[in-house]
């Protein structure tokens, strides 16, 4: 890689390093950084490609609380630096190199969610430090150790990804020529799988008897393959809305009526 | 006391701006305290001109806190509000004001969560891929432009609305508003997750179920067409009239296609539900994911995936 290209991507990597605990902006969200990381090296097309694929296994990966959510900045920088060095050492086809890095970026998460709380235990010296300068009333010295923390956390992706960019192109396209069929063939197989994972965690976090039903209706009419998903937003949109509308009606309706909920029972109690 | 201080439009300006790095000193201590302090300080400076009241300010807001990024938002506005009049010397103490933020952030980190993590990115992340993996530069530029357009609206108008509403919040929060949007935000998550199952999780079960040599008729007789162009013209029209089991004579079923025919998708939606299960039990995601992996590669070997 050119060291333009480094640069570049090291700017990258400290984005999606600093948004993996900002979570504002999302260059962390393999779409956006994968992207950019393929504009930077010129192999747009394949990052964009890669970046997709990512993103449709990450949806579910969130922070919350104390959940432990694999860290999507490094794995989906680091993964699009080695499939770019992948394609620039020639020799592998795009797919091959795209379904590859995709494994790649499991262990990666890892990795990036391990880093992430190593920052997070290095940010209490600095709230202390924060409390000190409060003592003071020194507002500059807050803003310094803020700006200082959100960089630590850019810089927990922009070294790995750094070192990277100096592994040969060519060690890495021999590494993925020397890959058996079955290993690259089970490793996207299983890609297609893992998308799963996500969306179970997606469920688990909202589930509840009232909300169930509405997984079934979106799981059946996704097979219309007509209806994109804008327009199954829409649907899923409406769907809330009646239902919302429907429960408020029928709390009123129980109201006013002053009944049990049963009119035959009513009925059958004023006799 | 003198003339009211007062918060301009500016002032609130850059607390809002300041408050997208909310999380940037998260730690396992008193987690999002540095950030809610660095949000404050534009406001803090203006509003208080001694040094012990400044220092004291800030020192409140270095209390814990903790709750979803976005929703920090209208607690900063009541905040605002609150901070506001106390530098006008309302009787405000500090309790007050930390009794508020935490009495805030709990139950909108609740619905925080369902509405960004769980419906909006995904929604948002789920077109923006579909399109990304036809190699299309909409796909994430799309996903980037919308998601923030609709990030920054919802920073700087529900400060707004907690800078005016003040604390009075508190009794709208319990007034069954936020409620709703939690559970509408869970239906439409759901729906859209059940969607993307059927649409993104793929498993391919290729064994063979059957071989039926097939009558004739059913298929095209390769041996026969005429020749040239007529030939490819007979192809095409009895491949239209059959379909796509007139290529062969016979006529192959594999495991995937009976599966299909019960319902589109079968196979994700067990595995779906079977991760949702692992995952209750407490089994961490990446083991599921690693295992899944694992999976593959020995379906690939033994030759049923």
């Amino acid at each position: 890689m050119s060291p333009i290209s480094i640069l570049l991507v090291a700017i990258v990597a400290l984005l999606a390093g600093m948004e993996g605990i900002l979570d504002e902006f999302e260059f962390h969200q393999p779409l956006v950084a994968c992207t950019l990381i393929g504009l930077v090296t010129g192999h747009l097309t394949e990052g964009i490609i890669l970046g997709g694929s990512l993103q449709m296994m990450a949806l579910g990966w969130a922070n919350i609380g104390a959940a432990v959510a694999p860290d999507a900045a490094l794995a989906s920088v680091a993964s699009a630096i080695i499939m770019v060095l992948a394609l620039n050492g020639g020799a592998t086809d795009t797919k091959t190199a795209i379904s590859t890095s995709i494994a790649v970026a499991v262990p990666l998460s890892v990795a990036g969610l391990f880093l992430t709380m190593v920052c997070r235990t290095i940010a209490i010296p600095i709230v202390h430090i924060m409390d000190a300068a409060a003592e003071r009333a020194d507002f500059a010295a807050i803003d310094r150790w803020q700006i200082i923390a959100i960089l630590m956390q850019g810089v927990r992706i922009m070294i790995p990804a750094v070192a990277l960019c100096f592994i040969p192109a060519e060690v890495v396209t021999a590494a993925l020529n020397a890959m058996p069929a079955w290993l690259s063939g089970g490793m996207s197989v299983g890609g297609g799988m893992v998308a799963a994972v996500g969306y179970a965690m997606v469920i688990n976090m909202m589930e509840s008897k009232e909300v169930w039903p509405f997984f079934i209706i979106g799981f059946v009419v996704a097979a219309i393959s007509q209806l994109t998903l804008i327009a199954l937003g829409l649907l899923g949109i409406a769907f809330a809305l009646i239902y919302l509308g429907l429960k408020d009606l029928a709390k009123q309706g129980g109201g006013n009526g002053g009944g049990s909920g049963d009119p035959l029972g009513d009925i059958l109690n004023n006799y | 006391m003198a003339e009211k201080i007062t918060l301009s439009k500016k002032d609130r300006l850059d607390v809002c701006f300041r408050n997208q790095y909310t999380q940037g000193s998260w730690n396992y201590e008193r987690m999002q305290n540095g950030g809610f302090c660095f949000a404050m300080i534009p406001a803090i400076k203006k509003l208080y001109t001694t040094k012990e009241d400044q220092s004291a300010a800030l020192k409140r807001h270095l209390e814990f806190y903790n709750t979803h990024p976005y929703l920090t938002a209208p607690v900063l506005g009541v905040v605002l509000a609150l901070e506001e009049d106390r530098a006008n010397g309302a009787k405000i103490d500090d309790t007050a004001i930390q009794g508020v933020k935490v009495g805030m952030m709990g139950p909108l980190a609740g619905v925080g969560d369902p509405a960004f993590w769980f419906t909006v990115r995904p929604i948002l992340g789920a077109l923006g891929a579909s399109l990304a993996m036809g190699g299309s530069i909409m796909g994430p530029i799309l996903f980037f432009v919308a998601w923030n357009v609709i990030r920054w609206a919802f920073l700087w108008y529900t400060q707004e609305f907690g800078y005016k509403v003040g604390s009075n919040i508190a009794k709208d929060i319990s007034g069954g508003l936020l409620g709703k949007v939690t559970e509408g935000a869970s239906i439409l998550g759901m729906f859209i997750i059940g969607a993307l199952v059927e649409r993104w999780v793929s498993i391919s079960f290729t064994p063979v179920v059957s071989r039926i040599t097939q009558a004739a008729g059913a298929y095209i007789d390769w041996a026969k067409l005429p020749a040239g162009s007529d030939g490819i013209k007979e192809a095409l029209t009895q491949y239209n009239s059959i379909g796509a089991t007139a290529l062969d004579q016979v006529k192959v079923t594999t495991l995937q296609q009976n599966l299909d025919q019960l319902i589109p998708g079968l196979a994700a939606m067990g595995l779906t539900l079977l991760c949702c299960k692992l995952l209750k039990k407490k089994v961490s995601p990446i083991a599921i994911i690693l295992g899944l992996f694992a999976f593959g590669i020995i379906g690939r070997l033994l030759n049923f995936m």
